[in-house]
């Protein structure tokens, strides 16, 4: 058997390690494609968005390539597709940086600034939110498989989903507030932390994703 | 739940090998900073910081190669600093694998260049490391200066409202050395890495005269800083990672264990 993983790249960043990621843990035959034609994420068999930089630029650059609707038809034919950080942002439905961006709206949810936020022992928190916080799992899923509950991931980033439904809202982290650090709707995970960076439980997460059959 | 403190060991590498010798157990070529970072991600470190202290441009390319065998094989984050001084610099490093730039003398330098590289490529990519050095005397109160050329170079320009104009300009973290504790093992100076750890709103790490866990301790506790870098007593085995965190943790410090 073989199978094209695409990685949506849409020229805004550094997809080296996620692509590296990816590859140390791909399943027999599959093949990965780091790609920013439409038709290429298309042709997939299953579809990794990751993400970097401001949320107004990543939604221009997607829709003007037509990688929205790439996505968004990889979605639909129900493919196994997994949102990294600003990827998973961009498949909220809105965002309030950059003065407010109506994103792609895969899922219900709003993305907001962590703004003035205090501490457990009173100092200020430092945005972005940058480091190795724990995932509470909110529910079972095949991409949580092998990993603990309540794991450390790497996180960076200074903008946070929340509102997400429970049934959407697969995994919380707190940081000053509670938010969505993943998300899932039938062929769709994306999380907010960098499982490429994450170390052995993001390692583990990406193996489950590209043996992921939903 | 709550966001863990880091330790991040800092390798000097040089054309492509690891200065001043790592002195691992069982490690093939201690002078490899792949093999180092590898061993350190095995220990447990948080991310690794790579300084690139090559001298000559021929030997830039030879980084890039290290940087990039490094991202295919160590999956923490990698910050790389040293001779950073044009937004095509930061662009190569980050094709290559870098996760975070940091950023010195070319700030100083031309401050624009913080704000230009921040609006280009992210706060979240963009680390200002600051050598800061006491200037005020004994009687006075407490003041630090920004000095460049591993602290040869006096610029006059005071630490802490440089650290906050630089995250105004869009630098996501600041790396603080401390020039009076560099090398010396007598610790982090903590009024300077609580001063600017107050004044800025983004991550600090505190790094600069190391010796023992009960520094790292009281970077954070009492310095406030976001995380720790050290080198020297890790790369030759005084202690381990887990150690380190094991007493951080001891302290009542939330870390990765």
């Amino acid at each position: 058997m073989t199978e094209t993983v695409a990685v949506v790249d849409y020229g805004m960043g550094n997809l080296h390690s996620a692509g590296k990621a990816l590859e140390k843990m791909a399943a027999e035959g599959q093949r990965f494609v780091i790609t920013g034609d439409p038709d290429v994420v298309r042709a997939a068999d299953r579809v990794v968005f990751p993400g970097v930089g401001a949320i107004r630029d990543c939604i221009k650059v997607i829709t003007d390539t037509g990688l929205d609707r790439a996505i968004l038809d990889a979605i639909d034919a129900y493919k196994p597709v997994l949102g990294i950080c600003v990827g998973m942002q961009a498949m909220m439905d809105h965002s309030e940086e950059n003065g407010g961006v109506d994103c792609l709206g895969v899922f219900s949810g709003q993305v907001r600034f962590f703004g003035e936020q205090y501490g457990e022992t009173g100092g200020r928190l430092k945005v972005p939110h940058m480091g190795w916080n724990q995932v509470r799992q909110a529910f079972d899923h095949p991409l949580w498989e092998g990993i603990d509950d309540n794991s450390r991931f790497y996180f960076v980033h200074s903008y946070c989903a929340t509102e997400v439904p429970d049934e959407e809202l697969a995994g919380r982290c707190e940081y000053g507030l509670t938010f969505a650090a993943a998300v899932a709707k039938q062929n769709v995970f994306a999380v907010q932390f960098h499982p490429e960076k994450s170390a052995d439980a993001g390692l583990r997460l990406l193996a489950n994703f590209l043996r992921w059959r939903p | 739940m709550t966001l863990a403190k880091r330790i991040i060991p800092c390798l000097d590498v040089d054309a492509g090998r690891v200065v001043k010798g790592v002195q691992f157990v069982e490690i093939r070529d201690a002078g490899d900073p792949v093999e180092v970072a590898r061993r350190y991600n095995e220990a447990g470190a948080d991310e690794i910081t790579f300084l690139d202290i090559t001298a000559s441009h021929q030997d830039r390319d030879t980084t890039l190669e290290t940087v990039e065998r490094m991202a295919s094989q160590v999956f923490i984050p990698l910050t790389v600093g040293g001779g950073v001084r044009t937004l095509q610099d930061i662009r190569n490093l980050l094709n290559a694998g870098a996760d975070k730039v940091s950023i010195n003398s070319a700030a100083v330098k031309d401050p624009e260049f913080v704000r230009e590289a921040a609006q280009r490529f992210g706060s979240q990519c963009i680390v200002v490391a600051i050598d800061a050095k006491k200037v005020s005397g004994e009687s006075e109160n407490n003041r630090w200066e920004i000095f460049t050329h591993g602290g040869r170079k006096p610029t006059g320009i005071d630490a802490i409202e440089w650290a906050t104009r630089m995250t105004d300009y869009g630098a996501g973290e600041i790396l603080l050395t401390s020039m009076d504790r560099d090398g010396t093992k007598n610790g982090f100076d903590i009024a300077l890495t609580r001063g600017i750890s107050d004044a800025v709103p983004v991550p600090v790490i505190a790094s600069g005269g190391v010796g023992n866990l009960q520094h790292l301790v009281d970077g954070v506790i009492q310095g406030g800083a976001d995380a720790v870098l050290a080198a020297s007593i890790f790369h030759f085995g005084e202690y381990s990672i887990a150690e380190a965190k094991d007493y951080m943790a001891r302290a009542g410090i939330e870390m990765r264990i």
